[in-house]
């Protein structure tokens, strides 16, 4: 896979594994995490399809309750941990931010390089305990169910998700000092592309979010040896600061997962819509809003877990501020679709399946912050539905939206243009097959993490699990036909789509430095030549 | 529908259908706003279709922070709106009323323990009289656990070393889930429980009828004398430490110059980690009961605690009499 013959670029510039696992190349180590990221991927995936399956009926027929918990745990944990966290930053935002603002590299390529064997090495220690008995903690790890009461490898566990931790604080750290510091030429800060925009909020969540979780679960794992009485009322310690410090985390973790997706969002409409993207600053600032405020929010976990009525209503008030940018983005980029020139290519079809689902999301997160409807639906397949519409509809939609649109510059070839638009309708009807029955089943009250459940809840999850069977079909095709299209796919030319932005104007696939001639920038971000005389856009900023 | 496979759970307490009606206008404005936006980006995909590869698109212009603005300040306003609501519901159910009867919930590794103000037990069937408020007092032995009746859209979490209270009135007679929602260990999905809601005069003759579930236990008072509290806690001139005839829900002074309300959580602290807050005027003398006393009986010895008038008025009931509201 390459571009002409006798044209050298990042792919064939060197050979070898040794050439690969050396690399301090930025588009070499995305690639890395591509793989690291698909296997991880593939192998939560089938521990999701053994949990619908055993769901598709009341009685635990398939596996033990033990069994069952682990799973769910060992589900959760490479979901979170070692796919969604790492997606679209390490892949996309790897590959693509040092070329994007016209740079040679990341500031720190050493690093970068230490990042991904950081990440592997967790990654293989959590798979390395889920072979050797898993644990059944849930990957939320409450106290004091972790450290006194729950079986297996806890500490093993809690150690590789450590070492991954230091993989995200590093890439953040590397990409906001790149961000600053090595920008082109002409590359004024509002000059940006969006999704750069959003990377920088996504990289100050993870360089001040992750230590804590780290630090919450090190001491998991010091007081599940020693009992140093910080989370267990037996020795002194309260089971409710583990909450704290986890959610701390955790909720704004839940935007390194998002917001990436949206600033793919705002690459994908604009280019696809062939203008300018509505309300640039809006959407830039919306997402270092989200940033802040999401630090402000994780209480909103805790309604009913006995901290007091007045902290609740606090965090539900934060929480509310939240869904106001999140809102403004999605008017922004139907606004940009407003005179556009609409192009439906599999991209574009990803794009507005985010659009879809997270509506859904979104507005029934707007539902969990409210407090009296949280008292209900809390810990129930609710809170299911609208984790899995935010981080799996919407976080996944964009990855692989972004996947498609710059994968003939990562790889130099075009992928099947029939397929891939099947792909996308396929996933989208299987995603909401699987997770909408599960709103329904929330509101009827059946509870999380259930191995099994009352027999009049079983038309719902048997359609669920239908449903998932659907989107793993979807999940799947574009492993076929994107592999196919290394061997057999069309060559791809530098700017496939006519799209703006500078990793468009380097050959695909790009040079080892990205650019034969350092660039300059002369012009804002998305500025297509447009039929009527562009007009200086006016917002309040 | 399928008969056995609702869409929608039973409204049976004063709590549901609030929740209910909270629930249907957030979705109510947020179905509005999905259709009005998904319309609009399909009217938009097939008016602006592109028709010639070379085709731009074209820019709007003018002025479009009004625009802005409106559409940042309309979802706030509606926000705002089910931030309210909520949180004076969640207000309410924090509180129960003042005729409210006291029940006791301990959740455990995988079952769900109720005593009723009697003193009757059952484990994990809780049965209470229709119309009539109920409090809960709930802590667990073990790990956190979640007490839930969906019925009564009522979820509370239920913590070890520590008590939370929820109330509901029940509406409708009949038998409801309850549920564990916090994922609690191997047989969390085992961890169910159902609760009857009974006619009053059902209710009365279920109590006294049929032995209770969890056997005989101590009442407050034969612990008291059996854990040897009564040796120092007495009304004399040689004790050695407070007395606790009315000594409920005052304030205490401190050793340290603090003061704290003896609650729920104070006496049990004091029984379990009693150097912890020392009394003004005392020594640091009594002996931790950690390890030697279950949860249960920390209720126990706490009912009892609370019933002790303070002296000169009529002498302590003992077990035998209900907490406040009691039977009618
Ligand atoms: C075919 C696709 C999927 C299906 C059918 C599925 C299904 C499920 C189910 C049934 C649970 C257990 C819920 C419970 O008992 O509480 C679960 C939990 C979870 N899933 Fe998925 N899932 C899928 C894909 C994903 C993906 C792609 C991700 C993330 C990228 C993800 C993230 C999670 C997380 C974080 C949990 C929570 C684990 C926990 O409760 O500890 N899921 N999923
Ligand atoms: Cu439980």
């Amino acid at each position: 896979m390459s571009g002409d013959p006798g044209e050298t670029n990042y792919l064939n510039a060197s050979h070898g594994i040794g050439s690969w696992l050396l690399t301090r190349d930025h588009k070499r180590i995305g690639i890395l995490y591509l793989l690291g990221i698909s296997v991880f991927f593939v192998l939560g995936g089938l521990m999701a399809v053994l949990i619908r399956a055993e769901l598709a009926t009341p009685q635990g027929d398939l596996f033990s309750s033990d069994v069952y918990n682990r799973l769910f745990t060992m589900h959760g944990i490479l979901m979170i941990f070692f796919f969604l966290i790492p997606s679209i930053p390490a892949v996309l935002g790897n590959f693509l931010l040092p070329i994007m603002i016209g740079a040679k590299d990341l500031a720190f390529p050493r690093i970068n390089l230490l990042s991904w064997y950081l990440y592997m090495i967790g990654g293989v220690m959590t798979f390395v305990s889920l072979l050797t008995g898993g644990i059944d903690t849930g990957w939320t790890f409450y106290t004091p169910m972790s450290t006194n009461f729950a079986q297996g490898q806890v500490i093993v566990t809690a150690v590789g998700i450590f070492i991954a931790g230091f993989s995200s604080i590093l890439t953040g750290l590397n990409f906001i000092v790149t961000i600053h510091r090595m920008r082109a030429p002409g590359l004024t800060w509002f000059r940006l592309p969006l999704f750069v925009w959003a990377h920088y909020a996504t990289s100050i969540i993870q360089i001040l979010g992750t230590p804590v979780v780290a630090i919450a679960i090190l001491l998991v794992g010091a007081e599940r040896l020693f009992h140093i009485g910080v989370f267990d009322p037996k020795y002194g310690g309260d089971p409710l600061l583990f909450q704290h410090l986890f959610w701390f985390y955790s909720h704004p973790a839940v935007y390194i997962m998002i917001l990436p997706s949206m600033g793919v969002m705002s690459e994908l409409v604009t280019a696809f819509s062939r203008k300018r993207v509505f309300g640039y600053h809006f959407i830039a600032f919306s997402s270092l809003f989200i940033a802040v405020i999401g630090f402000l929010v994780w209480g909103h976990h805790m309604y009913i877990s006995g901290q007091s009525v007045v902290a609740g209503a606090i965090f539900s008030f934060l929480t509310m501020l939240v869904a106001i940018p999140s809102a403004v983005k999605v008017f922004n980029w139907t606004a940009t679709l407003y005179k556009g020139s609409i192009s439906l290519q599999t991209p574009m079809l990803y794009a507005l399946g985010f659009i879809g689902v997270f509506l859904i999301g979104g507005l029934t997160g707007v539902m969990l912050g409210t407090l009296g409807i949280d008292i209900h639906v809390h810990d129930t397949y609710f809170i299911v539905a609208h984790f899995h519409y935010v981080m799996v509809g919407s976080a996944i939609m964009g990855y692989l939206g972004g996947l498609h649109f710059w994968w003939p510059k990562i790889t130099g070839r075009m992928y099947n243009e029939f397929w891939s638009k099947i792909s996308a309708l396929v996933i989208f009807i299987g995603f909401n097959t699987t997770f909408f029955p599960q709103f329904i089943l929330g509101y009827l009250g059946m509870p999380r993490r259930y191995h099994m459940y009352p027999a009049e809840f079983q038309t719902w999850n048997v359609l669920s699990s239908a449903g998932a069977t659907i989107l793993g079909f979807g999940y799947l095709l574009p492993v076929i036909y994107l592999l196919w299209s290394l061997k057999f796919g069309a060559k791809a030319p530098a700017n496939p789509w006519g799209a703006k932005g500078l990793e468009w104007e380097t050959s695909s696939p790009p040079p080892v430095l990205n650019f034969d001639t350092p660039p300059v920038v002369t012009e804002e971000a998305y500025a297509y030549e447009t039929s009527t005389p562009a007009k200086e856009v006016t917002v309040g900023v | 529908m399928l008969p056995n496979s609702p869409v929608f759970p039973p409204v049976s307490s004063t709590l549901a259908s609030k929740v209910d009606a909270i629930f249907f206008f957030t979705l109510g404005v947020s179905v509005l706003f999905s259709v009005l936006i998904v319309a609009t980006i399909v009217a938009f995909l097939v008016k602006y279709r592109r028709r010639h590869a070379a085709e731009p698109g074209q820019e709007i212009t003018g002025n479009t922070l009004i625009l802005e603005l409106t559409w940042s300040i309309i979802p706030l306003g509606l926000v705002m709106v089910s931030f309210f609501w909520g949180a004076s519901i969640f207000f309410e159910q924090s509180r129960p009323p003042s005729d409210a009867w006291s029940f006791h919930v301990y959740g455990k590794q995988w079952m769900w323990k109720v005593e009723h103000p009697e003193g009757k037990r059952e484990i994990n069937e809780f049965h209470v009289p229709v119309n009539q408020a109920v409090k809960l007092t709930m802590t667990s032995e073990d790990v956190i656990h979640n007490f839930s009746v969906p019925a009564f859209r009522l979820k509370m979490d239920v913590l070890p070393g520590r008590y939370t209270t929820a109330w509901f009135k029940a509406t409708k007679t009949g038998t409801y889930h309850i549920f564990c929602d916090q994922y609690c260990g191997v047989d969390h999905s085992k961890m169910v429980g159902k609760i009857h809601v009974m006619e009053p005069q059902d209710y009365q003759k279920w109590l006294v009828g049929g032995a209770s579930a969890g056997g005989t236990v101590a009442s407050g008072e034969e612990l008291f004398v059996a854990k040897a509290c009564n040796t120092c806690h007495r009304p004399d001139s040689s004790a050695r430490a407070p007395v606790l005839d009315g000594v409920f829900g005052k304030q205490v002074a401190l050793v340290d110059g603090r003061t704290v309300v003896a609650d729920e959580s104070y006496v049990r602290e004091s029984i379990l980690s009693p150097a912890t807050k020392v009394v003004q005027g005392y020594q640091p003398i009594m002996p931790t009961f950690k390890d030697q006393i279950s949860e249960e009986e920390i209720v126990q010895l706490i009912r009892y605690i609370k019933e002790l008038k303070p002296a000169g008025a009529a002498t302590a009931p003992a077990a035998a009499a209900p907490a406040a509201g009691g039977k009618s």
